[in-house]
């Protein structure tokens, strides 16, 4: 068995598999972050609730409505969404013309109201969610045992990643929300209806929480805190891809994983530091992040 | 007047202690005595203890008949941080008149209240950590450990592991105070019993949610037990995923609650073993408690830190009863040598309390059931072994505590 740097190989192909599961989550989260601060300029402290309520939600279709889990996947991303709708046009649309800081303060205040709720409701020991019954099992890849499940979840954010990207920088709609986020006077002269289409853009972001929600629901215990794990984590990747690049934030999440992965063998204690310290040193080298347009 | 570093570091003193005066005077005047229970109440021990918790010592205050004096009970979460812990036991002793400090989770505040409060001589009835260095290096006269601790789970569920064939373990292990400790206790019961262990990863707490690559590293390490040193919601996400990646090494969760085992469900649960000092179905007296309790905690069922709660809660307020609230009031050590003195007798648990502080009751080691066999809501264990106190808790020729030697 060959070694690589004083570890049995095996252990650390399965590791960095490890770490790209992890980096999709983390991809897949902060790429919501990306567009919503990207597009309407608003730090979304919400989006770790707002991920959790997709996980409930998946959860409560399937408890309450024996809805399964492929139809969840689109369901709790429309309920959230919609949910999403409601923030932005009750609460978030007021914000604006403010310092970034208001958005901030409200929607981490939204986010402990929504945890809070779901906390005094739930306990936090969570409910549990079945892994759908075809991807049950795993695949012995040699190297490892490979759950079917995780598999799936590189592939759904990957494919989610993809096809975000390519609406934002390929297609019209996208060029005429880049347009508005650029000059919303000029665009809306045109005859489009920005306001609109900023409260569908963070409907879209707040989707995108909520299907990476019911992705990590069979992995994780469906529990009040499992957002607030991750919120703090995916804003390091965010801001170490650079805000509001969505490119940056897909890249830098896979990549982060896997650096978190390898911390996990090498030094575990210091597994939930890692990506602050990259953040620390990106930020010294490159202020506006690895893929940010510049200060 | 010339301004002395001394004298004003004295005048500042003098004023602080002002209004304390007042507050505690007239808590005494009335004859009110008050509870605070410090515990974990958003985090991933609040279904171990948190608002059930409260809600078990609230039962047993109401429940209390006779008493002659007022009770009050306050709660507050100290969010597993030691420092707040600290912060938050001082000031209800010296600012508000809290006359005992209960549960306190995670055995990093337990320690550091424990702390506080043997500086204060104030009572402190510690019910949610597991730390065995409560009634050891860190004992105190006024600190009483309640219904478990890491050297019996490791006795109970370690032993009975060892036994089974397990002789060879690996740990995950949650990195302060309480995993360290299980992990060590668990260490020397497995070398004891001709075991050994083969490795161990620490991982950061609180924070952690995926525990795959550390199962990996478990699972390439060629051992037969996977210990698994923490508790409440990482256990539950350990054991989970160690069945997603069919990890074939048996696992010995060290320490879990029926409130984990709920949260798991029993199909990913079923045939584990664990040890608590309580079962809610064990008897009609268990089973009449829990009718009672579950109204007031309608999220679950009973747990041996809920029922320590209750159980610790009447104990403590018989002695109040026993002694006279002053007396009660005056001395944190003085109403714990009378708990010392008076039998457990309860609903929940029958034992005593010995002069370490450490409470004697028998340790229940249980087997997850088979869904199938899962007749009822909760009917989560069957009983495999019973441990008595005796035999489940450290003997005090081998204590560390200072002052059993004096």
């Amino acid at each position: 068995m060959f070694m690589i740097l004083g570890y049995p190989a095996p252990l650390m192909f399965g590791q960095l598999l490890l770490g790209l599961i992890n980096g999709a989550f983390y991809a897949l989260l902060s790429l919501g972050l990306a567009v919503i601060f990207g597009m309407l300029n608003i730090v979304n402290f919400a989006h770790g609730a707002l991920f959790m309520l997709g996980a409930f939600v998946a959860w409560g279709l399937l408890n309450f409505l024996g809805i399964n889990y492929w139809a969840a996947l689109i369901l709790a991303p429309l309920v959230v969404g919609a949910f999403g709708v409601v923030l932005e046009k009750a609460f978030i649309s007021r914000l604006y013309k403010l310092d970034h800081l208001y958005g901030l303060l409200l929607t981490f205040g939204l986010a402990l109201v929504i945890e809070g709720l779901a906390r005094n409701e739930f306990g936090s020991s969570g409910v549990p969610y079945p892994i759908p019954s075809i991807l049950q099992g795993a695949a012995n890849l040699g190297f490892m045992f490979m759950p079917i499940y995780r598999g799936w979840v590189v592939l759904a954010s990957a494919i989610m990643c993809l096809i975000t990207w390519l609406v934002i920088e390929k297609t019209s709609i996208g060029a005429t929300l880049r347009a508005a986020t650029e000059n919303a006077p000029l665009v809306q002269a045109f005859g489009i209806n920005v306001p609109r289409m900023i409260t569908l853009t963070y409907a879209g972001g707040v989707a995108l929480a909520a299907f990476a929600g019911v992705l990590a629901a069979p992995i994780y215990s469906v529990n009040p805190n499992m957002g607030a794990n991750f919120i703090i984590t995916v804003f390091a990747v965010v801001v170490i891809g650079g805000m509001g690049s969505i490119l940056g934030s897909i890249v830098t999440g896979f990549g982060l994983g896997v650096i978190e992965g390898l911390t996990k063998v090498f030094y575990p204690q210091g597994s939930s530091v890692v990506i602050f310290v990259v953040m620390v040193i990106v930020l010294l080298v490159r202020p506006a992040g690895l893929f940010g347009k510049g200060a | 007047m010339t301004l002395s570093r001394r004298s004003l570091i004295g005048t500042a003193a003098a004023g602080a202690t002002l209004p304390l005066a007042g507050h505690s005077a007239r808590a005494q005047a009335t004859g009110t005595i008050k509870i605070g229970l410090l515990n974990d109440q958003s985090g991933p021990y609040r279904d171990t203890g948190g608002t059930s918790s409260v809600a078990a010592v609230q039962m047993a205050v109401d429940e209390f008949a006779s008493k002659g004096f007022k009770v009050e009970v306050i709660s507050a979460d100290h969010q597993n941080k030691p420092d707040l812990g600290a912060q938050l036991a001082s000031q209800w002793f010296d600012r508000d008149g809290v006359d005992v400090i209960m549960d306190v989770p995670t055995s990093s505040v337990g320690l550091a209240v424990a702390g506080v409060a043997k500086a204060r001589n104030k009572l402190h009835l510690n019910i949610g950590s597991a730390s065995a260095e409560l009634t050891n290096g860190a004992c105190a006269p006024s600190v009483i450990h309640y219904i478990y601790d890491t050297y019996m789970l490791a006795k109970s569920t370690g032993g009975a592991t060892v036994k089974a064939g397990g002789d060879s373990w690996y740990f995950i292990t949650a990195d302060y105070a309480f995993g360290k400790q299980l992990q060590s206790d668990t260490t020397a019961m497995v070398l004891a019993s001709g075991g050994k262990v083969t490795g161990s990863v620490a991982y950061p707490f609180p924070g952690t949610t995926d525990y795959s690559s550390f199962l990996l590293q478990a699972q390439s390490s060629g051992a037969k037990v996977l210990g698994l040193a923490n508790a409440g919601g990482d256990t539950v996400n350990s054991v989970k995923q160690a069945k997603e990646f069919g990890i074939t090494m048996r696992i010995a969760t060290m320490l879990m609650f029926i409130t984990d085992v709920h949260a798991l469900g029993l199909d990913v649960a079923q045939g584990l073993t664990l040890t608590e000092s309580f079962y809610w179905d064990m008897n009609d007296k268990t089973r009449a408690f829990t009718k009672r309790f579950v109204p007031r905690s309608p999220n679950n069922y009973p747990n041996m830190i809920h029922a320590g709660n209750y159980s610790a809660a009447l104990h403590f307020l018989k002695a109040v009863t026993d002694m006279g609230v002053p007396a009660a009031k005056a001395s944190g050590s003085a109403i714990a040598d009378r708990m010392k003195a008076m039998p457990v007798v309860d609903e929940c648990f029958q034992g005593s309390i010995r002069k370490d502080g450490r409470g004697m009751f028998p340790a229940y080691l249980f087997q997850v059931k088979k869904p199938s066999e899962s007749k009822a809501k909760w009917d989560y264990y069957n009983l495999l072994q019973t441990t008595s106190g005796e035999d489940a808790y450290k003997p005090l020729s081998q204590s560390t505590c200072y002052f059993l030697k004096s």
